[in-house]
């Protein structure tokens, strides 16, 4: 078991899954405050078509993926008015992403004779070729994000429960939806790295949704959130390396991990208060505290 | 441009997707009304694990489908009730189901041709008996959604006092997801898993911003999305290269900016805000009265 961390695609695998459970994590918890977990999936599979894009181009994957990201959030930003009403421009945008995605990708299998099962690897994510350059760049977005996340912490918690009212005491609520969007596009375009397209809901929102069923003060929960998402990301590498006779995927083992968690949340909370309520009037306490 | 026409592929394709069309537009309609737009996303992608797990039994994908999108959907409708938490249910078990379709893809060892083209469709390659499976299964969805439309249009936008009034709304609602996931299953196979949400989203989100009363919005959404996906065919037809899913979103999108930001021209302020899963916006804002008077002790912020 010790022997495979000598290898060096062990260890960038664990680096990678390191950096991401991490910033995934935190931002994971404003995902679910402000139920964008639609825009967190749309921004992602935004990022398959950034990817297939660069494929095309033949730049790096990671670099097509953030410029898809980013340029979406920001339209999702600008054309959704309210929280709620987001579903349907959301949708829109995603479709079109999509749709750019499957032509980047036929292009792509046309033109170098690919297999049409490259697309694939972007869908479910390579770990295991994660590259010591794919770290760095990874540990520098994450970086920025939780800088940014850090000193935004109060008003986009305050934007993210009163809207109305941290619009009234003076907090730009409008350019914080669309800074945060833009964090969390640069989140989703490095955890496509660990667990692809399809399967950074399992990093992005389950570590989150989960901690938020348990706890409902915002440090305990992202705290919480942090230490699920750590453990959910070395449990299914450690389990996809150490392997249970078929080596099976690790983004496989990730999702399962992630989904028993929530569900075991569910269920051991079922009497709780409603998720919104909770994490709320967790947020509210916390303010009040601040003040006082 | 008009002789591709006569090819048997094409005009299977054509007469598919205008079934297609016709079915997720419809059912587009009430996914938007309900605010389950993320649901029409979750389902195809969720059959597409059934569909892979299904491949690997050696069974027929489409039992796959079936099981995956009927046992989640009436998982959607029964596990999440609040906004918030729906989205989040929705997504778990979408990324769970992803998770075990990238296992039994994995450990299929053959090539998992047919697997691909469900995630990303194969309308130019379909045949007359696929055509006539898809009419018949349209055709009962629509009869289905025609038969419980009051109550289903009721149950959609005043969710409470449809409740009130005796209307099943639990039922209805594991009932209409159930019939979304029909749909989807049968249309996945041919359009493909990306596409489908086009097809469900895509107009009747443009309809929406056209006209406000229900039958109307329905009306144009099917126009829009039949005429949507004979273009996308026939582009894609005469181009002979670019992926047929790639034309239908991209005429999608560009057809709905223009309406979207132009829509204030002849929608009132005061029924803008209705628009963009109005029960929604009405449920959380009575949500939000409640939700404020439970927790009178905080609600007052700091000074």
């Amino acid at each position: 078991m010790l022997a495979l961390f000598q290898l060096d695609f062990v260890q960038n695998a664990f680096l990678a899954g390191t950096i991401v459970a991490v910033v995934t994590a935190l931002v994971g918890y404003f995902v679910v405050l402000r139920a964008q977990a639609f825009a967190g999936e749309a921004l992602t599979d935004i990022g398959f078509a950034g990817a297939t894009g660069a494929a095309v181009l033949g730049i790096g994957s990671l670099l097509g993926m953030l410029g898809f990201t980013l340029i979406s959030a920001f339209a999702i930003g600008a054309l959704g008015e309210r929280v709620r009403g987001r579903d349907i421009e959301i949708g829109m945008v995603l479709s079109f992403a999509l749709g750019l995605g499957v032509l980047f990708l036929s292009i792509y299998t046309q033109s170098s004779a690919a297999h049409a099962s490259a697309g694939v690897g972007i869908l479910f994510g390579s770990i295991l070729s994660v590259s010591r350059s794919d770290v760095l760049i990874a540990l520098a977005c994450s970086c920025a994000v939780l800088l940014a996340l850090a000193l935004l912490f109060r008003p986009l918690l305050f934007a993210s429960i009163d809207p109305q009212v941290a619009q009234a005491r003076g907090v730009p609520v409008r350019l914080l939806s669309i800074l945060f969007l833009l964090l969390l596009a640069v989140t989703t375009a490095e955890s496509v790295l660990v667990v692809g397209v399809l399967l950074v809901f399992a990093l992005l929102v389950a570590p989150a949704a989960t901690a938020a069923r348990l706890t409902h003060r915002p440090r305990a929960t992202l705290l919480l959130s942090l230490l699920l998402s750590l453990s959910i990301t070395w449990g299914g590498l450690i389990l996809a390396f150490a392997g249970t006779g078929r080596h099976l995927p690790a983004g496989f083992y990730i999702s399962t991990l992630a989904a028993l968690a929530y569900f075991a949340a569910v269920l051991f909370s079922r009497r709780a208060p409603r998720l919104k309520y909770k994490m709320v009037r967790g947020c509210r306490e916390e303010c009040v505290s601040a003040e006082g | 441009m008009l002789n591709v026409l006569h090819y048997p592929f094409i005009q299977n394709a054509l007469f598919a997707g205008t079934f297609v069309a016709v079915v997720a537009a419809i059912a587009g309609y009430f996914l938007i009304a309900r605010g389950l737009t993320f649901a029409g996303h979750a389902l195809p992608n969720i059959g597409f694990a059934g569909a892979a797990g299904a491949v690997l039994l050696g069974v027929d994908p489409v039992f796959g489908l079936f099981a995956f999108t009927i046992c989640a959907a009436v998982g959607i409708a029964l596990l999440g009730r609040e906004i918030r938490e729906r989205d989040i249910t929705i997504g778990i078990l979408m990324t769970f189901a992803l998770g075990l379709g990238l296992m039994f893809l994995s450990l299929y060892s053959g090539y998992a041709e047919r697997v691909y083209s469900i995630l990303f469709g194969t309308i130019l390659g379909i045949s007359q008996l696929d055509v006539l499976v898809m009419a018949v299964v349209s055709l009962l969805v629509i009869a289905t959604i025609c038969a419980l439309f009051r109550p289903l249009l009721f149950s959609s936008f005043d969710p409470e006092v449809a409740q009130a009034r005796g209307v099943p709304v639990r039922m209805l609602a594991v009932v209409f997801l159930a019939l979304v996931a029909i749909t989807v299953s049968v249309a996945v196979q041919i359009v493909g898993a990306l596409l489908v949400f086009v097809l469900l989203v895509g107009p009747a989100a443009t309809a929406m911003r056209i006209v406000q009363r229900p039958l109307w919005i329905i009306l144009i959404a099917v126009a829009l999305g039949v005429g949507y996906t004979w273009l996308g065919i026939v582009l894609a037809a005469v181009n002979g290269s670019w992926p047929v899913s790639f034309y239908i979103a991209t005429i999608a999108f560009v057809i709905y900016l223009p309406v979207r930001l132009l829509s204030p021209l002849w929608i009132g302020r005061g029924t803008r805000r209705n628009i963009g899963g109005g029960p929604e916006n009405r449920a959380n804002e009575t949500e939000h009265v409640t939700a404020a008077r439970r927790d009178n002790d905080v609600s007052t912020l700091p000074a």
